[in-house]
């Protein structure tokens, strides 16, 4: 009997040799308004001396709203909102400002310097279905800790092309796992719950501590920077990337700001 | 051999020259394991194993991209490496349930090995020393196993850790997340159902199971369940018995093909899908595989298989099919999941919109009874010799109706209340069951096939599943089998008393002999 579904599958992949072509994936499509929320968590490390850069970060244009998340499936969730919450795809303040943008050192840190990796974790919490934070960074070789606040089951997965990807899951409030760090840099690694399709957040991890993550008023501040000049990138998830060029002499502070457009 | 010359003098040396040796053996394997790999691995995986070989496109699950080395079927913990012999399992078995087959058969062992470190060139995280595999020193399954207790348990945990949300209340991957579930690079992925072992990726014993939730399959939405052991959320014990549930839930062997389905005599028509009657009715299955013939074809059929029961009185028929559906279609939750189908399938010109499409059902039977073993075309016959069919929608009225096929584009109705049939449906947790009734007698002779007994009908199934974008041609099919009407048996005149001993002994084995078969083919309800 064996045989026979195995005869008939075969043939069918006997048929299926045809076309070729590329593979795509579907995006979800963002849409607009503004909710200020809580700022994200700041970079982990920065040495006392050096060169400061910081800024703020806008967008012109309408911001897409965004979408506004079904929790009727949980309970325990839904009960931690008194409004219907939304996913956080574009968190923008006042006068367009724009939250949730990673601003890292894409290059002009000398190759060869190595940074000492923070003992305490980076620590992801999963609470009223969302995570917080939800655009984050962390430094090679620190750990990483993933908290449930929540008495409902999530699967974390880590989808990522330099590092390992993972997927694990915490099925009751207090939960707590630590994952061994990551090995290599990467912007970004996206973080999905697929119990709640909703959940997403942005990961991204560096070998230096000269990164941080844009606050409700679009403000951020890269400190510690020895001499040099360096290309930073600003990251947001709907909108993509922007890049400036700035030159650190001493102990002096540069100011990089990042404008955005809304489609 | 290493190990006792690295104890000897000219240790150091020896150990240079098996280290040469061996770079030299890697070397040589991957090169014969490219040879393997072009000619047998790369119309799937494609050339620089990036799963873009010419057959991907009509794949759902489409063929592992190896360049990420995210692998499912592990013995470590998630985002680790796969080791060797867990590759080489991949290999050698396939994975269940999708397009990869199992070499075990077709190429030698040297040859599974060679082209096992060939896939392994395709990343780099194999040539880092810091990406060690790891595997988990997995414990023995307890005793005391499959008993209902240790069931009640994995049940209890199956229902408390959430796997309801993904794979649904009754296991059949209708759970409320269902419809979300994609792969990391985006391709739509249904939650296992629980009720086909046979299809699991991974092996469908306890053992495998359990493994699977220890590990996870990276690259899917089904995460690793081992943290919940060591943050003593359940115990290891109690883990297997959530693989034990879990096995639980499939036949105790996978289903096999008996082409003949007996319908015996019965004094009542049950017209209810969930009639008792039906329960002492023995169930046949049929698997059902893509339609791949005429265009647009369908590669991805998300129905695998019908479960058939039938029954008759001296003047009507009844006929169960059963089958597993995620979906209630037709249903725009899984719209999303549709537009994933396409855009990883859609190969035939056309490219359509997502349409929330019902469930359909159709049973075949020939126009007239066949002479010998002469039968229409099983894909719903042709102009010139047409099939005749009944139908079945899940649109709003869930009703059936008959009528003759030309083909698998022409449909002509019988005229009149459905045709000469009634249904009655039901949808629960996962499963459509639908039980359509007739006279065995036919008004039009011509068109509607008399049922008689005593002779075998040809019969075919066809399933649509809406949600899966299915409609149309792009359908499930089976071939023909065949249906019998049992005759009563015929009252005996005079049967002396000896006879009658051996025939009272013979019966009786022969029905414990019928029932353990019927057990091991009846599904699990
Ligand atoms: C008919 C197409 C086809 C051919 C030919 C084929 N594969 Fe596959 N293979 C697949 C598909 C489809 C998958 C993914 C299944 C899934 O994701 O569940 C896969 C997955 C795999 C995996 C991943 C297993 C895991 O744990 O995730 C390995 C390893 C593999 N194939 C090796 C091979 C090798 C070696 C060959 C040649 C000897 C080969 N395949 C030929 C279709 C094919
Ligand atoms: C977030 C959704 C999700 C959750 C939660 C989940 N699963 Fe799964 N599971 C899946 C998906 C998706 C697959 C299919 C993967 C594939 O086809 O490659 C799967 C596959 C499986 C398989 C088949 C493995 C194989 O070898 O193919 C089993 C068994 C299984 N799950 C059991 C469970 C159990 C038991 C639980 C709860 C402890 C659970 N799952 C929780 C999504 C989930
Ligand atoms: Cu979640």
């Amino acid at each position: 009997m064996k045989g026979r579904i195995f005869s008939v599958v075969g043939s069918m992949l006997l048929l299926t040799v045809c076309s070729k072509g590329n593979q795509s994936s579907a995006a979800p499509a963002a849409s607009p308004t503004a909710a200020p929320t809580t700022a994200p968590a700041a970079p982990a490390a920065s040495s006392a001396a050096g060169g400061t850069i910081t800024g703020k970060v806008k967008f012109t244009g309408t911001a897409p709203r965004n979408p506004t998340i079904d929790m009727s499936e949980e309970a325990a969730c839904k009960s931690k909102y008194k409004t219907t919450p939304t996913e956080e795809n574009v968190v923008a303040g006042a006068a367009n400002s724009l939250a949730n943008v990673f601003v890292y050192v894409k290059s002009g840190v000398p190759a060869g310097q190595k940074f000492t990796p923070p003992t305490t974790p980076v620590v992801i919490n999963q609470d009223g279905c969302r995570y917080h934070p939800h655009v984050f960074g962390i430094m090679v070789g620190q750990p990483f800790e993933i908290d449930n606040s929540d008495p409902v089951l999530h699967n974390i997965k880590a989808i990522a092309k330099a590092n390992r990807p993972f997927n694990v899951s915490q099925p009751s409030a207090g939960m707590k796992t630590t994952r061994p760090p990551f090995t290599a840099p990467e912007v970004m690694v996206n973080l999905e719950c697929n119990v709640h399709g909703w959940m997403k957040a942005f990961l991204g991890v560096r070998p230096d501590p000269f990164y941080a993550v844009s606050k409700d008023d679009g403000s951020f501040t890269i400190s510690g920077l020895p001499p040099g000049t360096y290309t930073i990138e600003a990251w947001h998830e709907k909108f993509g990337t922007q890049t400036a060029t700035v030159t650190i002499a001493g102990t002096e502070s540069k100011t990089a700001n990042f404008t955005f457009a809304a489609h | 051999m290493e190990a006792a010359d690295l104890g000897s003098e000219r240790g150091g040396q020896q150990v240079i020259h098996t280290l040469l040796l061996l770079t030299l053996v890697a070397v040589q394997d991957t090169a014969a394991g490219k040879m393997v790999y072009t000619k047998w691995c790369a119309g799937c995986h494609g050339d620089n194993g990036a799963g873009d070989g010419q057959g991907a496109r009509h794949m759902v699950p489409p063929p592992r991209d190896f360049t990420g080395a995210i692998y499912q079927i592990r013995s470590t913990p998630s985002g680790q490496l796969p080791t060797d012999a867990d590759l080489l399992r991949s290999i050698d078995e396939g994975l269940g349930g999708t397009a990869m087959p199992g070499w075990k058969s077709r190429l030698s062992e040297r040859q599974r090995r060679d082209v096992l470190a060939y896939i392994k060139t395709f990343s780099t995280f194999f040539a880092d020393t810091t990406q060690r595999p790891q595997p988990i020193a997995f414990s023995k399954e307890p005793g005391g196993d499959g008993g209902a207790d240790a069931l009640k348990v994995g049940r209890q945990f199956y229902d408390s850790i959430g796997c309801r949300k993904c794979h649904g209340d009754q296991g059949r991957g209708d759970g409320p997340s269902a419809p979300t579930l994609k792969d990391d690079a985006g391709h739509p992925m249904f939650a296992a159902n629980l009720h086909e072992n046979w299809r699991f990726n991974g092996g469908g014993t306890v053992e495998d199971i359990y493994r699977r939730l220890r590990t996870g399959l990276d690259g899917t939405p089904m995460p690793s369940f081992s943290d919940l052991l060591e943050q003593k959320f359940l115990t290891d014990e109690q883990l297997w018995r959530v693989a034990e549930y879990v096995r639980s839930l499939s036949p105790k062997e996978p289903p096999v093909v008996r082409d003949v389905i007996h319908a015996p005599l019965t004094k009542r028509v049950p017209h209810a899908p969930d009639d008792s009657a039906w329960t002492a009715v023995d169930t046949y299955w049929f698997p059902l595989v893509g339609q791949i013939i005429r265009k647009e074809r369908w590669f991805a059929p998300a129905v695998s298989g019908v479960w058939v029961k039938a029954v008759h009185t001296a003047d009507s028929i009844a006929i169960r099919v059963a089958w597993d559906d995620r979906s209630q279609s037709p249903d725009t939750a899984w719209l999303a999941h549709l537009g994933r189908v396409f855009s990883t399938l859609s190969d035939d010109s056309t490219r359509e919109q997502p349409v929330p499409w019902p469930d359909q059902l159709a049973v075949q039977f020939p126009v007239s009874s066949p002479t010998g073993m002469e039968r229409p075309y099983f894909l719903m016959g042709s102009p010139s010799a047409p099939v005749y069919q009944w139908r079945w929608s899940s649109t709003a009225r869930a009703t059936a109706i008959a009528g003759l096929a030309r083909g698998v584009d022409r449909f002509d109705p019988i005229q009149g209340a459905g045709g000469g049939i009634a249904t009655q449906s039901v949808y629960d947790h996962g499963e459509w069951r639908v039980v359509f009734t007739r006279a065995l007698a036919s008004p039009d002779t011509a068109n509607q096939l008399p049922l008689r007994t005593g002779r075998a009908i040809p019969v075919a199934f066809f399933a649509w599943d809406g949600s899966n974008g299915e409609h149309g041609t792009r359908m499930a099919v089976s071939t023909w089998y065949f249906l019998a009407l049992d005759e009563p048996v015929p009252a005996r005149v005079f049967i002396s008393p000896v006879l009658a001993m051996v025939l009272t002994l013979g019966l009786g084995m022969l029905v414990i002999w019928r029932a353990q078969q019927k057990t091991s083919y009846r599904r699990q309800q």
